[in-house]
């Protein structure tokens, strides 16, 4: 699914890297606010949502290759974030909705994570 | 080619970027992208550790022929049971760090996965060091 039709999923303000929204496919998805669980799991072409903004967030993202973030609950990245992240090409959306509601609704609209969560 | 990095205690904005400048210098080296990827996720737990349980530190890591080779000393308190705190989920994180997105006790866990070798030297009340090694194929460099 593309980028753009996650943000309009879930109904999220994209913050950085709007010009990607067209071309960035996701395949997956991965909620957590454990940077080490993200860590453990995360595979290839994956969306993170997360409650969680520090500059840790960015950085584990830039360390995966995790292209898009979403942050859950209307939570807002620092402006410390938002420079990170476009120096690294990595988009960030913000949403309303909770962490099960968004990452439900996108199970919903089809993104169903098996790719991510590989049992190891 | 040895490259030094000062870790301090519990700054979680400069937290991370050893790894990240590392990642960025084996790009630059044309190193294979999964390897790479091995090397800085290592890196990374291991930078944090120092961070947030080691007092602060340094990470040392040298290029050599046939491996990478990674380096992190603290003065820190110390692993008591470094059997115990490799266990998946083992965690003596404070609630104040787990709200920080750390503390689910995969560290070290991840850090053995993407190791080929690691060395845990610890004794309570010294310091810990951690040695990581990642072994190169020849031409790869
Ligand atoms: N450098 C260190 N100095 C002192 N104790 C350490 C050090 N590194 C790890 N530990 C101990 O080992 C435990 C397990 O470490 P590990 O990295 O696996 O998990 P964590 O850091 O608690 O959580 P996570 O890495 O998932 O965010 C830590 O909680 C801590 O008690
Ligand atoms: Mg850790």
């Amino acid at each position: 699914m593309r980028a753009s039709a996650i943000a309009h999923v879930l109904n999220a303000e994209v913050i950085t890297c709007q010009e990607l929204a067209d071309d960035l496919e996701i395949i997956t998805a991965c909620g957590s606010d454990m940077m080490s669980d993200v860590i453990a799991f995360v595979k290839d072409r994956v969306a993170l949502l997360t409650g969680l903004t520090n500059p840790q967030v960015i950085r584990t993202a830039e360390l995966m290759d995790i292209r898009l973030i979403i942050f859950v609950r209307g939570k807002k990245p620092s402006s410390e974030m938002i420079q990170m992240a476009k120096e690294q090409s990595i988009m960030l959306m913000s949403t309303q909705d909770s962490m099960f509601i968004a990452c439900g609704k996108l199970y919903q609209a089809g993104i169903m994570g098996d790719i991510a969560y590989q049992a190891r | 080619m040895l490259i030094e990095y000062i870790i301090p205690r519990m700054d979680f904005s400069a937290a991370g970027k050893a790894s990240t400048d590392m990642k960025r210098r084996l790009t630059q080296l044309g190193l294979p992208v999964a390897l790479i990827k091995r090397i800085a996720i290592a890196m990374y737990e291991a930078e944090m550790n120092v961070a947030i349980h080691g007092d602060g530190g340094k990470a040392e890591v040298e290029i050599l022929e046939d491996c990478i080779s990674t380096r992190f000393t603290d003065k820190g308190p110390g692993i008591a049971d470094i059997e115990l705190a490799m266990q998946e989920g083992f965690s003596t994180a404070s609630e104040e760090i787990r709200n920080m997105g750390f503390g689910a006790g995969m560290g070290l866990p991840n850090m053995k996965r993407n190791a080929d070798e690691l060395i845990i030297q610890s004794e309570p009340g010294r310091g810990t060091t951690v040695i990581m090694r990642f072994k190169l194929q020849t031409g790869e460099l």
